[in-house]
């Protein structure tokens, strides 16, 4: 693997790879000493146009884990606050040696752009562009889901047949593309529900059904409910009228929660807005897997700096 | 005394073939020539011979942003595309709000002779949308200005769209509107549909554009006012021009060479030489455009000409500028588009890039068949020369071109302006003959 950019373009055969990679990072992750010595000597830089301490740190971790050297860069208080370009930004890193750019950026495509524009060598990983796609975030969901569905006997499995119903403001959201492409992939079932003006006007060409009707996808009774977290500021741009209403119609609450079977998984990509689009009892239940992600989101970003940097990157 | 040209064995948009002499400011002969002595003899065997291009919408930048580009480079890139006439839009800096500002872009053009530039005024001052520009003073201004516009930005106060609409009748001026509503297009990146949702894009969706042109078609029918609507990209807008057209309405419209051949597939690698205001739409909108031009509903092509400096297109998409260059390659995007398909023949192409664009701006001595006595602006063109467009092609000072790299099936072999050469063997005539030339045949004129 040259980049990570999308789950889009990932084959059923190299996501299962990539889980199955993820597998034996988590299991060195259950040992004394965490550390690998795969990536010593090379570079990884966390550039970071957005801030999002979450996600750097589990990269950070990912990273330092496979004993690469770390840098992180952030937009805030940089030369980027100073009108530099994307250009000139990643010039700078070429020539300091970077073996491997994540990439965090407010505009849709930008990983894209540093990755084909030939003003870096270095493997690019899309930490989350503006409205686009977060691999590594869909990646840890299916590493989650495929975890608790068959624990010690995921290696080489992927999700046939799983029913996945993603709540919320899938119209800005990359976490909601990166999944329905990558659960599709896997074979899982995948269902979105959300508001009609939080949904993109023609999702004809989507791997997913779309409805509006949350209680009617929950009687369903789906494997899995990801809940996305809902911006303040939408409100103030019409999509709903307020926060209480989405939460009435929209919002993971306590009826709704306890009348899903047991076995559904609750999940959610962080950071959570308690009582707005999930309830404190979904959240801190047996059925939430909250923090399972957390973890698994540094195994899967191993994983994937391990395919970037080590050996052969291969051109595809 | 300027110099004499017989160009010979050209094909005119008829399909007939002809010498054509130029002599004395004006065409001294169409046909058979054979007494042209101390004329200067072009081989145009093979070669289209079309009146010179009228583009009514470019951007010549200067003043302001002449990194990007200035009336002497913008009018050697309309001199490399076959052009001969360049209406100037008013988003310079200062803003083309007074008869100051104009006056000075035309008397650029006129010193360096590679076109006619003719300036557009700013229906508002500052393109703010606020209040009405001084549209009398620039009309009766040296410039002459008879389109308005606030390209860049739509006039979407109902009202002022209004005034200014029924102001304009006093000079016979026209309106021409960059038809898009701006909330429905905050933040907008990308034609709104299915590729914009998997890019994660913003979209713009054609109705910001169809609504604004419903709304100016029902005002200018309702004051009974001249309107012009700015590079048409959907097909739901085509319908909206055909049945305004049917109702008597005063309405004409432009389409750019790019929204003839260029689809929204181009963007899914955020390429930003792809990125442009309106955007490139779908497969059908392209198909409806090429028809509507074809049938008349559509008047006109016009390039949108859009120089840029290197470092605004090389970013990411969302900060990357809109526009592409298009004067250099435009006849040979509308051969492929409409000509290469059948759809309309050489004398439908005269028409919309030079005859027709020069009546809606009201220029004169532009846009006439050539035919003896015509003014001496024409355009050959070799429709056998199909090549990749290269960077050799761009004449003005930017490259943002969405065609290198793309075969294009023919080329502009020479331009001729006030009856001497601007371009000529696929190179723009040197500065200071051109000038020289220029000043002379201005006396022809004038003196």
């Amino acid at each position: 693997m040259r980049h990570l950019l999308s789950t889009r373009e990932l084959s059923r055969e190299q996501a299962v790879e990539l889980l199955d990679i993820a597998e034996d990072m988590a299991a060195v992750q259950e040992r004394e000493v965490k550390k690998l010595p795969t990536l010593r000597g090379k570079t990884v830089v966390n550039l970071f146009f957005e801030d999002s301490t979450r996600t750097r740190i589990s990269f950070e971790a990912a990273a330092k884990r496979l004993s690469a050297d770390v840098i992180n860069f952030s937009a805030k208080g940089s030369s980027v606050s100073k009108g530099e370009s994307l250009k000139d930004t990643a010039q700078t890193l070429q020539a300091m040696g970077a073996d491997g750019v994540v990439i965090r950026h407010h505009a849709s495509g930008a990983p894209y752009t540093l990755a084909t524009s030939g003003w870096i060598d270095a493997g690019v990983v899309n930490a989350g562009d503006g409205t686009h796609e977060h691999p590594t975030q869909a990646l840890l969901d299916a590493f989650t889901m495929r975890r608790r569905l068959h624990g010690a006997a995921s290696r080489g499995r992927a999700l046939d047949g799983v029913h996945v119903v993603i709540v919320g403001d899938v119209l800005h959201s990359r976490v909601a593309r990166s999944n329905v492409w990558l659960l599709a992939t896997l074979g899982a079932e995948v269902e979105l529900v959300a508001p009609p003006t939080l949904v993109p006007v023609d999702t004809s060409s989507w791997p997913a059904r779309v409805g509006y009707d949350l209680d009617a996808a929950l009687a369903g009774t789906p494997d899995v409910v990801m809940m996305l977290r809902i911006q303040a500021e939408r409100m103030h741009a019409a999509f709903f009228p307020n926060s209480r209403e989405y939460a009435r119609t929209w919002g993971l609450d306590d009826a709704r929660f306890d009348a899903l079977p047991p076995s559904t998984m609750v999940m959610h990509p962080g950071p959570m807005n308690r009582g707005l689009e999930i309830a404190a009892r979904a959240a801190d239940s047996q059925q939430s897997t909250v923090r399972e992600q957390v973890a698994n989101g540094v195994s899967v970003r191993m994983a994937a700096l391990y395919l970037l940097m080590s050996g052969d990157r291969g051109d595809a | 005394m300027s110099e004499r040209f017989l160009i010979t064995g050209a094909t005119l948009a008829s399909g007939e073939r002809a010498d054509i002499l130029l002599d004395g400011g004006v065409i001294a002969g169409v046909g058979s020539i054979a007494d042209a002595s101390g004329a200067t003899v072009v081989d145009a065997d093979g070669l289209i011979a079309l009146p010179g291009l009228v583009d009514l919408h470019t951007h010549l930048r200067e003043p302001g942003y002449e990194q990007s580009e200035t009336v002497l480079t913008g009018t050697q890139a309309a001199a490399a595309g076959g052009f001969t006439a360049v209406f100037a839009m008013a988003n310079t800096f200062p803003v083309a709000d007074t008869a100051g500002v104009v006056e000075q872009e035309a008397s650029l053009g006129r010193a360096a002779g590679y076109a006619t530039v003719q300036p557009i005024g700013a229906v508002t001052v500052g393109l703010k949308g606020e209040q009405l520009a001084e549209l009398g003073a620039m009309a009766r201004s040296r410039a002459n200005v008879r389109v308005f516009s606030d390209d860049g930005f739509c006039v979407s106060d109902p009202l002022l769209m209004r005034r200014a609409l029924e102001y304009v009748k006093a000079f016979d001026g026209v309106i021409a509107q960059h038809a898009q509503e701006p909330r429905l297009t905050e933040g907008a990146q990308m034609n709104e549909g299915a590729l914009s949702g998997e890019l994660g894009l913003t979209g713009w969706p054609a109705v910001a554009e169809e609504s604004i042109i419903a709304r100016d078609v029902l005002l200018a029918e309702h004051v009974g006012s001249r309107l012009h609507v700015c590079h048409v990209s959907t097909a739901g807008s085509v319908e909206v021009i055909r049945w305004a057209k049917a109702r008597g309405i005063d309405v004409t419209a432009e389409v750019t060479p790019h929204h003839l051949l260029l689809t929204e597939d181009l963007i899914a690698g955020y390429d930003p030489r792809f990125k442009v205001n309106p955007p490139l739409r779908r497969a059908e909108d392209v198909e409806a455009l090429r028809a509507a031009l074809a049938d008349g509903t559509i008047d006109i092509v016009a390039t949108d000409h859009a120089p840029h400096p290197v470092e605004a297109k090389e970013s990411e998409w969302q900060a990357a500028a809109n526009g592409m260059v298009g004067l250099e390659s435009a006849l040979a995007v509308v051969h492929a588009a409409v000509v290469e398909t059948g759809l309309m023949n050489w004398a439908d192409v005269a028409r919309v890039m030079s005859s027709t664009p020069a009546r809606i701006g009201r220029l004169h001595g532009h846009g006439e068949a050539i035919e003896v006595g015509a003014a001496p602006e024409l355009t050959l063109y070799d429709p056998a020369a199909a090549s990749e467009f290269d960077l050799d092609r761009l004449a003005g000072r930017s490259t943002n071109s969405p065609y290198l790299g793309r075969r294009l099936p023919g080329r502009v072999v020479a331009t001729f302006h006030g009856g001497y050469p601007t371009f000529l063997d696929g190179a723009v005539r040197p500065r200071d003959e051109v000038a020289r030339n220029a000043t002379s045949a201005q006396g022809v004129v004038h003196g």
